[in-house]
């Protein structure tokens, strides 16, 4: 029994054995693995030459100055022979076999005291005044060379000259141009990375609530106040949008000068906040009665407006001073154009944030409204109701999604994009307001957490490089695609793991506060948010460290970056300034990780 | 006055906690409720003000059923309920004054609270109620730093902001040395004796359950086994509740 368990396993064993042979000779096929090549004699001379260039980056350089050295020589020798004056055999100097020959011979010329393993040309001047090359010389260790050159055929009674010419560091050494541009561009990828871990960190925070689950997991209201909401939102997206175009169109009517937006920015806020007095009371013991709540809102709405309105003409008023400070200020023009992008920014912002702003108002008061319908009539009307509901909800949102669906794919068939969505949406409403009891919790938290976090494993799949081609399309080759990019990817990879330190806070301060009365975002305020700034600041730092990796190579995709200099380069095959850039990239990690993991440690 | 009518709580995975609990509080009353680890103790506090969802059964206070109370009653509902936990549940990362001022989330206005902006009064309010707890100086001190005794006071004094028509405190002492214990009990036995605040109380130890309570429920697996004064509680009782391999301590 015992052996035959023991015989068992030694197959088993064996068998795996097998396996993983099979596994990883399939595995070297399916890589080439050629190891003829790495024998071969030229790969490696070009191999060893590569990772010399590698080895010497170029960073400084010198002033060259080019030393040359001459002795008279004649071809043929003259009559009577030639002797020349005596050379000074301390200093750097060559001599010849003989100071004449015939052309044609072969000679050897020996130098010495010359700079060690310096290489130059050794050449032949005739009368003429041209050059010719007869060979290159190579001094050794000790500065001497010996090289056989052949003596041109230049026949001349006249006197004629041999130079050698080598070339020498002179004054102090400086940045080459290669070593400036990469300075440049890894600061460039130093902030592209900064502006890309911040606009994702800005969009990621509030989205990673959405993703975790121990928040979404208790958010469960009746079909019918869902349906309602649902219903709401895109009414609510359009109001939102619609009121702050009208502000926005309001606001270039108004804006004549700098003093009116600045006179209208004034009165703006002081009229909304003296109304926001009057309708926010800060505490209240008794809750009003509806129509005060009627006219608080309709009140609330008016501030909206105000707001945004004032908004509108804060972007404007920016964007002038920004512009007008820019010229003035000189080399901190740049101050001024950031002062008016901010302002621009807000302006394209703000119509954006009114939808989503009104998308939740209506949300919110399409679920009042459920509610305060299922207070009122008989069970048997609520399940009417969440049918009829459901219903509409399902078309509305049917109909929207399939709109999105067509807008990629222009089917643009009416019975396709209208029709069938519309009858299939009325069905899965009408079913699922039949399967849920009036009363009953429809889980909508759990399904916003499992839409928000499909979304965000998608994104985060996508490789930073390939949003880079889309950027680049949209805003032009440059850093500014690459910040997008990287900061689209951003989003989705913290916002998963902020969900994930949100899931694993302590629950007894959420308790704890929500026992007081306290509504969701309170809680989120009072109770989350506290525990989980550690992790998320130093998560961020994590993040910002990571976007630096990765912006050294979004330059590939055409992100900016120093990722361009260096393709550019190895596709030049300029080693030593790919070396340059590989080494900067270095130093940037290898010190961002360091500060990082040092913020880290003095945080959390 | 409390009603609790037939409450029952079955988790999921059919864990039955409470199987149909039904008594009521008269206002004002200091009640305790005990019985082992595990007999639904906490689950019945908690469902009073719907920390969790009860399965079925009514909880009528003052004439309102808690149970069938939409989202905003009862957070109107939660504001008039003080709770005080085992673990105290403060914000360990937040200072001492936040943690009481989040007492009075219910009643500030939410737009305000969401930017940490507490009316004065409410402000003074909080360095009160730290006074009467006597951790006043240690207002501006971040919660963590605080030992485990002076916790539960600031855990007392978030409760007391709320000005509660009700308190329930769920094991307040079970994580305390005896003398804090005491302390932190008289703070509770002030609040019923002078405010006349009613206290849902549960408790481990039955020395302190004959010093404070004015009546005492017990729970065994989720039925109520004992209901009447803290006197009552003989031999024979503490082994009907406790099970009879239980021996009396303290």
């Amino acid at each position: 029994m015992k052996n035959s368990k023991s015989a068992l396993r030694s197959i088993g064993l064996g068998l795996a054995i097998l396996f993983a042979l099979v596994t990883y000779a399939y595995g070297f096929k399916v890589t080439k693995v050629n190891l003829e090549e790495t024998k071969s004699e030229r790969r490696q001379t070009q191999l060893i030459r590569i990772l010399r260039a590698l080895a010497k980056p170029d960073i400084v350089e010198f002033d060259k100055e080019q030393v040359k050295l001459e002795i008279p020589f004649y071809v043929p020798c003259p009559e009577g022979g030639f002797e020349p004056e005596v050379v000074d055999k301390t200093i750097a100097h060559f001599e010849p076999e003989a100071y004449c020959a015939d052309p044609g011979t072969k000679m050897i010329f020996r130098g010495s005291n010359f700079e060690p393993n310096v290489k130059g040309p050794i050449n032949f001047l005739p009368p003429s005044g041209v050059t010719l090359g007869m060979g290159i010389f190579e001094t050794d260790e000790n500065g001497n060379f010996e090289i056989t050159v052949t003596i041109p055929r230049r026949p001349e009674t006249e006197i004629q000259y041999i130079e050698t010419v080598t070339s020498k560091n002179v004054g102090e050494p400086r940045f080459t141009r290669t070593a400036i541009e990469t300075w440049d561009k890894i600061i460039e990828t130093v902030f592209l990375a900064l502006l890309a871990t911040t606009l994702g960190t800005l969009l990621a925070v509030p989205l990673s609530f959405f993703a975790a689950r121990n928040l979404m997991k208790d958010v469960t209201s009746p079909i019918i106040v869902v349906s309602l909401n649902l219903i709401a939102i895109p009414i609510g997206i359009v109001l939102g949008g619609s009121g702050a175009t009208w502000m926005r169109d309001l606001s270039n009517l108004i804006a004549v000068n700098g003093w009116v937006i600045l006179l209208s920015i004034i009165v703006g806020s002081v009229v909304a906040y003296g109304l926001f007095k009057w309708a926010v009371p800060p505490e209240e013991l008794e809750p009003a009665s509806g129509k005060i709540r009627f006219v608080r809102s309709l009140t609330l709405v008016l501030i909206t407006l105000i707001s945004v309105f004032v908004l509108f003409m804060v972007s404007k008023l920016m964007i002038i001073i920004g512009t007008t400070a820019s010229g003035k200020l000189g080399g901190f023009g740049f101050l001024g154009s950031f002062f008016a992008d901010i302002g621009d920014i807000l302006g394209m912002i703000m119509v954006l944030v009114t939808a989503l702003l009104g998308a939740g108002v209506l949300s919110g008061i399409g679920g009042k409204t459920g509610n305060l319908l299922l207070k009122k009539f008989t069970p048997q009307i609520h399940r009417l109701l969440g049918i009829i509901f459901g219903g509409i909800a399902g078309v509305v949102w049917f109909l929207i999604i399939m709109g999105g669906i067509n807008w990629v794919y222009q089917i643009n068939q009416p019975l396709i994009v209208r029709t069938i969505p519309a009858i299939l949406g009325a069905i899965t409403g009408i079913i699922l307001g039949t399967i849920y009891k009036p009363k009953a919790p429809v889980p909508i938290g759990m399904a916003v957490y499992l839409i928000s976090r499909t979304i965000f494993n998608v994104l985060r799949s996508i490789e930073a490089l390939v949003m880079a081609i889309v950027f680049v399309v949209w805003v032009g080759i440059g850093p500014f695609a690459g910040s997008l990019a990287l900061a689209l990817h951003t989003i989705a990879a913290l916002a998963k793991l902020y969900s994930e330190q949100v899931e694993s806070i302590m629950t007894g301060p959420i308790e704890a506060v929500s026992a007081t009365g306290a509504n969701r975002l309170q809680t989120i305020v009072y109770a989350v948010i506290p525990q989980i700034i550690p992790p998320y600041i130093s998560f961020t730092m994590y993040r910002w460290d990571i976007n630096v990796r990765m912006s050294t190579i979004i330059g590939f995709a055409g992100g900016g970056g120093i990722g361009f200099l260096l393709q550019q380069n190895i596709n030049l095959l300029n080693y030593r300034a790919a070396s340059v850039q590989m080494l900067a990239i270095a130093v940037v990690v290898a010190s961002m990780d360091y500060i990082s993991s040092k913020i880290r440690e003095r945080i959390v | 006055m409390l009603e609790i009518k037939d409450l029952v709580k079955i988790y999921d995975g059919n864990v039955q906690a409470l199987k149909g609990v039904s008594f009521s509080v008269p206002k004002g009353q200091f009640l305790a409720v005990i019985g082992l680890s595990g007999s639904g103790k906490s689950t019945l506090l908690r469902c009073i003000n719907r920390l969790i969802e009860p399965t079925s059964g009514k909880i009528i206070w003052h004439g309102e059923d808690i149970t069938a109370a939409s989202d905003d009653e009862l957070r109107t509902i939660r504001r008039r309920i003080g709770m005080v936990f085992q673990h105290f549940n403060l914000v360990l990362r937040s200072n001492v004054i936040t943690n009481v001022l989040s007492g009075r989330l219910g009643y500030v206005n939410p737009l305000m609270s969401l930017i940490n902006r507490f009316p004065k009064k409410d402000i003074e309010d909080a360095l009160i109620r730290l006074d009467r707890v006597g951790i006043k100086d240690k207002a501006y001190h971040r919660a963590d730093e605080l030992s485990g005794g002076q916790q539960q006071r600031v855990g007392i004094a978030r409760a007391m902001i709320q000005d509660p028509e009700m308190i329930l405190a769920d094991e307040p002492v079970a994580s305390l040395d005896p003398v804090l214990a005491h302390s932190i009990m008289q703070y509770l036995e002030k609040l019923n004796k002078e405010e006349g605040v009613t206290v849902l109380c549960s408790l481990h130890f039955l020395d302190i359950v004959h010093r404070y309570a004015d009546r005492v429920i017990a729970l065994n697996d989720g039925i109520v086994v004992f209901d009447g004064l803290p006197t009552e509680i003989d031999d024979t009782k503490f082994k009907e509740i406790y099970g009879k391999e239980a021996e009396r301590v303290g």
